[in-house]
């Protein structure tokens, strides 16, 4: 298994990420989409460490997960939110800011 | 520099340069002379209803004091050695090497014109006292001629042509106020307006010319501007007199600026008298006179006045001629006077002191004939048409009498004051030089035979012939208060002229201002004897016309000179058409061109962001996921041009 195929699974979960936000209203499937994304990205960070021979992917795969945890705190209390005012979870029901 | 031609050199010679000294003894309180009448303007028009019941008697007396002043300054002057005397007040403007001072010049051409303004000027407030009784804005009215009065003053006092200028607008709002006096006629509203815009347009001829003196000579002293004018080239001069004569044909309603005066005759009668005899018409007169040493450097000039003149005096005469209004025929008339004033102005050295002497003549005259309409007026219950005149002179006997001297007087008879003074300025005419001076003498015959000619036809009409009145007229002679002024100025009428002109005693005294005439004559000229056939042949005429048959008591249809006369031979139209619609013209491209022009490029520029922000922010459309889309789209870009960029 060369590192190019963790590269290549790292793509094919991206887009599937991407997809998933992009198609989808329901605000937890997208949120776990996003997930897919970060954890996409790090697994490409990994790869190119293991590729590259040093460390710094590795370290910056850390800072990403810390950043998703943070960001899965304030992102669910967001949605909780807009769930208790509109009593709906989906994205497109939460258009109220616009033109 | 440039040379001189020797006819200019010759009469720069003529020129008399002023110089002056401080004013000593009584001149030296010659500011009293505007003290007074500005004292009783500012009471009387400050002071409010409170001086309603007095007002009038200090609107008398302030003139009056002003006048005697005047007399005290006269004989103080005569008998001092140095007739040039200017009494500093302070200084009005200093500006590095600028300097204008508030200076009172006495001198013999300023003091004729203080003793013709507020002698005259007293009698006219006299007389208003009579004619003003039932106006229940006397008061006012006082306080107005007061402020009249004292800009005058100031105007011929000014030893400078910024302090000169300051008199000429004083008198311009005084004007202003008084033809508007009774406001509440649109017509005598309009009229104001018209006098205040025609005369706006003369103004600006003196501002230009106050300007050009500054920025030529550096000073706009009469001492300063007199001694430089001859060295500072002919093409400075010739401006500076072409724009003096643009001033003086606004205030002395020459042509082409003399559609205000026939509406001014709104005004209450005294004002008119007081417009035409001794103040306002006699400001322009004044101001070509007083700046002669301009005139003698500028030919050009000189003969651009004299034909305004000649022009004015035979336009005002045709309209006199056809006026049936008794004011307008002797606005005309003044017109026609003034134009005789003006040509003598432009006559030179052989003209200026004539040009003053008709004008201290006709200050008395005029000034009676109009007094004596008023007093027609007055009597006929505010009927102003001669056409509902005629045999009025076994009623009013007194007025038909002054008024008959002053008529006597205007036509030129020997020995009353129109043939002393008239006379010289037209025989003056035919030695001028070529066929200009001939046809300028010509025309101005012509004119002495017109101006006998409407006076003739106005006296008929108003006091021979049968009594064409309206029924509810009962006529009956004025209050004293308004005879004695007549019968003053008839005395005027009758002597003034002989006493000026006889032993030569207002050329004599004038000669250190405006020089001596280089040519004397006799009383007898040719030109006077033909004159006096013409003006006879005028007055048989008009008795042709108006006495031997009666006056009928609606106008004919007249000829189409008498048709063009009425309307005031369309010196309205003319403005109207040439002057008013094309202003009219470009103010509306003006606005069309700001509409749609400047404002059109600011809101189409302004309206194109706009519309397209405005499109735009639909892409604000709230849906998180197209948000997304956007920013994987933007995503995907910049990656895709990385990528273009490395390889």
């Amino acid at each position: 298994m060369s590192p190019v195929h963790y590269v290549a699974l790292s793509v094919i979960l991206f887009v599937i990420g991407a997809v998933g936000v992009l198609v989808r209203r329901n605000a937890i499937v997208v949120f776990m989409c996003i997930e897919l994304m970060l954890n996409a990205c790090n697994l490409a960070f990994v790869a190119f460490a293991r590729m590259r021979g040093n460390l710094d992917g590795q370290v910056i795969a850390f800072f990403v997960m810390v950043v998703a945890a943070a960001e899965v705190v304030v992102g669910l209390a967001i949605l909780m939110a807009v769930y208790r005012a509109r009593r709906s979870a989906s994205v497109d029901d939460a258009n109220l800011l616009k033109y | 520099m440039t040379t001189l031609t020797g006819r200019a050199l010759a009469d720069a010679v003529h020129a008399q340069a002023l110089t002056t000294v401080p004013a000593t003894g009584a001149l030296k309180l010659s500011w009293l002379l505007l003290a007074f009448p500005l004292f009783g303007a500012v009471v009387l028009l400050v002071g409010g209803r409170r001086t309603n019941r007095w007002g009038h008697l200090l609107g008398v007396a302030m003139p009056v004091a002003a006048f005697v002043y005047g007399a005290i300054a006269y004989f103080t002057l005569l008998g001092d050695t140095n007739r040039e005397q200017d009494r500093h007040l302070y200084t009005y403007i200093l500006v590095g090497r600028f300097q204008a001072n508030v200076n009172l010049l006495i001198d013999p051409l300023s003091i004729c014109f203080i003793l013709l303004i507020t002698g005259v000027g007293s009698l006219i407030i006299i007389y208003s006292v009579g004619y003003m009784a039932h106006d229940p804005a006397r008061r006012k009215f006082f306080g107005y001629m007061n402020l009249f009065i004292a800009s005058m003053l100031l105007l011929v006092l000014a030893d400078n042509y910024l302090v000169l200028y300051v008199g000429w607008e004083g008198v311009g709002l005084a004007s202003y106020l008084l033809i508007g006096f009774w406001q509440d006629r649109n017509s005598a509203a309009v009229a104001a307006k018209k006098a205040f815009v025609v005369n706006r347009v003369g103004d600006a001829g003196l501002t230009l010319a106050i300007f050009l003196m500054f920025s030529a000579f550096g000073t706009v002293s009469f001492t300063g501007v007199f001694h430089q004018v001859p060295s500072g080239g002919s093409g400075v001069a010739t401006a500076l007199g072409f724009l003096l004569l643009l001033g003086a044909c606004g205030k002395s309603a020459q042509v082409p600026l003399q559609s205000w005066l026939l509406d001014a005759m709104e005004g209450p009668t005294p004002v008119s008298a007081l417009i035409h005899a001794a103040t306002m018409v006699t400001a322009g007169v004044y101001l070509l006179v007083r700046s002669n040493p301009i005139l003698a450097v500028a030919p050009d000039a000189r003969i651009g006045v004299a034909v305004v003149g000649t022009v004015t005096l035979l336009f005002g005469g045709i309209i006199a001629s056809a006026k049936d209004d008794i004011k307008k025929s002797l606005a005309g008339s003044t017109m026609s006077q003034i134009g005789y004033m003006t040509l003598g102005a432009g006559l030179g050295p052989e003209g200026y002191v004539f040009a003053i002497a008709l004008l201290l003549a006709h200050g008395f005259y005029k000034a009676g004939l109009f007094l004596g309409s008023g007093s027609v007026i007055h009597a006929m219950d505010d009927e102003q048409d001669m056409r509902r005149y005629g045999g009025l002179y076994r009623v009013m006997p007194a007025t038909y009498v002054t008024f008959g001297l002053a008529y006597l007087a205007i036509i030129g008879i020997p020995p009353f004051s129109g043939f002393f003074t008239k006379d010289p300025i037209i025989e003056g005419d035919f030695t001028q030089h070529g066929t200009g001076g001939w046809i300028l003498g010509i025309c101005a015959l012509l004119g002495a035979g017109i101006t006998a000619f409407y006076m003739t036809r106005m006296m008929l009409m108003t006091w021979y012939g049968k009594r064409r009145w309206e029924a509810e007229a009962h006529p009956h002679e004025s209050p004293a208060v308004m005879v004695w002024p007549m019968i003053i100025l008839a005395i005027g009428s009758v002597g003034a002229g002989a006493f000026l002109i006889i032993n030569d005693r207002l050329q004599n005294f004038l000669a250190p201002v405006v020089g001596v005439p280089p040519v004397s004559h006799g009383f007898v000229t040719p030109a006077g004897i033909v004159a006096l056939v013409l003006a006879l042949a005028a007055v048989g005429l008009a008795w042709l016309m108006y006495g031997r048959i009666p006056v009928a008591a609606v106008a004919p249809q007249g000829n189409p000179l008498v048709t063009a006369a009425r309307k005031d031979l369309y010196g309205d139209a003319f403005n109207e058409s040439v002057l008013m619609r094309p202003g009219q013209w470009l103010t509306r491209l003006s606005v069309y061109f700001d509409n749609r022009g400047v404002d059109g490029l600011v809101n189409t520029t302004a309206a194109l962001i706009g519309g397209t922000s405005g499109r735009w922010r639909r892409l604000q459309n709230g849906f998180v996921r197209s948000y997304a889309l956007s920013m994987l789209a933007g995503g995907v870009v910049l990656v895709a041009l990385l990528l273009a960029v490395r390889l």
